[in-house]
């Protein structure tokens, strides 16, 4: 079959508004060609600023805000679309070309049913007419797994859940029967477990309707079980593009080979030994509701040990934190730290207690106060805790910046001028200063790429080999807790279902959900998707 | 950034009428209080914006009047921002009763147009030029009080501030070095606008005479002074309400120019 979709030398500019400065033209794409042709998959793959998303919303000839696509060609069915009239390419979008963003739940408008928005676009290009349109959305929700097809779409997009949102949202783009469709991230927005039941009913329903698509994102095991062949990027430029097979099992350059082999930190269990933190029986509400997110709790965890707390959105293991670190006081339960029972309420923390129990948040830009160099962040702890001034608090800064792989020149610098990984480098010095006994890290890496979320992990492990801390590790990343934890706590709907040492909790026999959870991680390897789904016990709770 | 023609004309102007105002001494032809020319004379050589009721040189007055509006409204301006901005930091920072207590007693306030509350306040005080500041200050206070306190909620929620508290941070140290300088520009933005409703205020209070008293003289004072000339065509009460508009219009085109700058994507609030 012929490659109906063919791009060749793309290039892709910008221009930037620097303050104080002369604008800039970037090049954000360089020479990037691609073919794909009917019914196949390419998946697009690579960092956050790789020029992923540019290059796959160039293949409806859009760019977004200020974004010029400015060399090469964009054919699709043998025209150039590039320089397409605005009526060519409002005749395009939507029609021939449609697209699915990452976060359904900002997509849709919420104030109309469910129904309406997915034949909208169908209806307005006079694809079908509205029997015929609802008839084949009522078909691609059948196809999809949505529940009860017939009536899905009388809801309002509050009343389904994230996932069956995602779902819909392929059905739009799938509704007037395009010939491409563009998924931009689709699965990234959500919880592992229900990301598993969105990946098999995209795969199924480009396969059933013969489309060709583009699939965009920074997870390789993700789509290499959806793609045929995939494209590798770095800064706007090919770094690799082959067969899926190929990029796999056999990747030609060094930084496809990163990205294949990420996620294999080793990491030797250690012996028990007694805890620094207990946390015995405890339950928490917020206050003014009556439901409890965190039923009866108790785990422990071993000096300069780490113990991660996995499970999905709302299954209470940041409200575990919360209640640990005193922000959310329990409603009852103990929790001893060091030896020494923790008051409730932060309030009432002795500053000893405040300062061995340190905390990492998820979103390291919002985490550090944006006017404060990065001097003023890390000494400040120095300032507060050791009274440190002057000379010896710029020296031991400079020592802890040294100790999280900075070195020198970015003591005086503002966290706007730090990358995502050196932001979040920052925000483990800061709790590092505090040489505390403890530190709650909370999804620390979930916000990265990873190969940069790998560089903070091996940081994190080579710091609690050096100062001996403890880590309290929340995430949902089961791969993560296979790299770093001692011991493991799974929590589902406010409950620890499963806790114990990191081998016993991760050998069978499983109990149902801890199963699930398991076996939704993406596996780097062709065929897993299907595996996994012929041989689960349990529905995702997105279903 | 380049700065654009509108806020360069308004900083030209605002520049102008500092520099009058902080060497009127020097710079006024005449005295404040010295009768020069006849009554309501046009403009000539010796006079340039023409005399007034009594014969007084109107450029003099002007320059005079303009030291002592500007200085009262901003005195009063910063009255305001140093206490409104502080309560509602305050506010948002602790929440529970002390917020509902300092919003709802906000609120109260708000609820009574401040030109009655003003009116009646000064007419129970003794009339001075303190009094005026306070009075004015406290009032503007409460305007201020609601944006302080919108903007430094959006902060108080981010992580960075939670770090702090969870470091065991002391109140001032959260408000003074995590809230304030990521709140000022908005808040210095807020300022210019509120300056001008303070210099529109003491012109107010002044025209309906329980502002600045003589023999000080203030833009207010001057058009009330010489409104009776309007009825003959004379133009001396224009020339005050002239100076008021000007001032407004030129503090205005800085301050939208700061509020741009700081709304806009390109080097806001993120950098």
């Amino acid at each position: 079959m012929p490659d109906f979709l063919e791009i060749k030398n793309l290039r892709i500019e910008a221009t930037a508004y620097p303050p104080g400065e002369p604008p800039k033209d970037l090049v954000l794409v360089d020479d990037v060609s691609v073919s794909l042709a009917k019914g196949k998959v390419l998946g697009l793959i690579g960092e956050s600023g790789a020029g992923k998303s540019t290059i796959g919303l160039s293949a409806m000839a859009f760019g977004r805000g200020g974004v010029r696509l400015t060399g090469g060609e964009i054919l699709l069915n043998g025209r150039d679309i590039r320089g397409l009239a605005p009526a060519g390419l409002r005749a395009l979008r939507g029609r021939e070309v449609t697209y699915v963003a990452q976060s359904a739940a900002a997509a849709f408008n919420p104030a109309k049913r469910l129904m309406e928005q997915v034949i909208e676009t169908t209806l307005s290009h006079g694809v079908m007419g509205r029997a015929e349109a609802e008839a084949r959305a009522v078909m691609l929700f059948g196809k999809l797994g949505l529940p009860k097809p017939e009536t899905f779409g009388t809801r309002y997009p509050h009343q389904v859940s994230g996932g069956q949102l995602q779902r819909a949202m392929t059905a739009m783009a799938l509704c007037p029967k395009p010939d491409l469709v563009i998924f931009d991230e689709p699965t990234t927005a959500l919880d592992v477990t229900t990301q598993i039941d969105v990946l098999a009913a995209i795969k199924e329903a480009i396969h059933d309707t013969g489309v060709a698509a583009l699939y965009i994102t920074h997870d390789l095991a993700v789509v290499a079980q959806v793609a045929d062949d995939i494209l590798v990027l770095r800064h706007g430029k090919k770094v690799e593009y082959g067969p899926v097979r190929q990029i796999i099992t056999d990747p030609h350059e060094d930084y496809t080979r990163a990205l294949v082999s990420v996620r294999s930190i080793d990491h030797e269990e250690k012996a028990e030994a007694p805890p620094i933190l207990s946390v015995q029986n405890v339950t928490a509400r917020y206050s003014g509701t009556t439901f409890d997110v965190l039923k009866n709790v108790s785990v422990d965890l071993p000096a300069g040990q780490t113990l991660a707390v996995v499970g999905e959105s709302g299954s209470g293991k940041s409200t575990l934190a919360r209640a640990i670190t005193g922000l959310l006081p329990p409603s009852a339960g103990r929790i001893t730290f060091a030896g020494r029972e923790l008051s409730r309420d932060l309030k009432a923390r002795s500053r000893d207690d405040l300062r061995e129990l340190q905390m990492i948040y998820q979103m390291a830009d919002v985490a550090m106060n944006p006017r404060q160099t990065v001097g003023t962040i890390i000494g400040r702890p120095l300032e507060f805790y050791f009274g440190m001034t002057g000379e010896t608090k710029r020296k031991r800064v400079q020592e802890l910046l040294d100790q999280i792989e900075m070195g020198k020149g970015y003591i005086d610098r503002y966290p706007a001028e730090l990358s995502g990984g050196q932001k979040q480098r920052v925000c483990i010095a800061r709790a590092l200063a505090a040489k505390p006994k403890l530190i709650i890290c909370d999804e620390v890496t979930s916000a990265l790429d990873p190969l940069v979320a790998d560089g903070i992990l091996k940081l994190l492990l080579n710091l609690q080999a050096q100062e001996g801390v403890a880590y309290l590790f929340i995430t949902h990343d089961l791969a993560t807790v296979k790299a770093i934890a001692d011991r493991i706590a799974v929590m589902y709907r406010g409950q620890v279902v499963r806790y114990g040492s990191k081998t016993d909790v991760l050998t069978p026999p499983f109990d149902d959900y801890t199963d699930l959870l398991l076996s939704s991680v993406p596996e780097m390897r062709l065929g897993w998707l299907e595996e996994v789904l012929a041989n689960r016990r349990m529905e995702s709770a997105g279903n | 950034m380049k700065m654009p023609l509108s806020a360069l004309i308004g900083l030209i102007l605002t520049g102008c009428f500092v520099f009058c105002a902080v060497f009127a001494q020097l710079l006024a032809p005449y005295p404040l209080e010295a009768i020069s020319g006849g009554v309501w004379e046009g403009p000539s050589s010796a006079h340039w914006l023409g005399t007034d009721t009594i014969g007084r040189d109107i450029l003099s007055r002007l320059i005079y009047g303009g030291q002592i509006t500007i200085f009262v409204a901003l005195a009063s301006s910063v009255i305001a921002f140093g206490l409104g901005s502080f309560l509602g930091f305050l506010a948002a920072v602790r929440g529970g009763w002390v917020d509902q207590g300092l919003s709802r007693g906000v609120d109260l306030m708000m609820a009574i147009p401040s030109l009655i509350v003003a009116l009646v306040v000064l007419s129970v005080l003794p009339l001075n030029l303190t009094v005026l500041i306070l009075v004015i200050g406290f009032l503007d206070a409460t305007r201020v009080f609601r944006l302080a306190r919108a903007v430094a909620m959006d902060i108080a929620v981010m992580d960075y501030v939670e770090a702090a508290r969870l470091r065991g941070e002391g109140q001032g140290w959260i408000i003074f070095r995590e809230i304030l300088p990521n709140a000022l520009s908005p808040l210095v933005a807020e300022f210019g606008l509120r300056f001008i409703f303070a210099v529109l205020f003491i012109s107010t209070l002044s025209f309906l005479g329980l502002g600045i008293q003589p023999p000080l003289a203030d833009w207010g004072g001057m058009v009330r002074e010489n409104k009776d000339g309007l009825i003959y065509g004379k133009s001396a009460a224009l020339m005050p309400a002239l100076a008021i508009a000007l001032l407004a219009i030129s503090v205005n085109l800085v301050a939208d120019w700061i509020l741009s700058r700081t709304t806009s994507l390109k080097g806001g609030r993120g950098a």
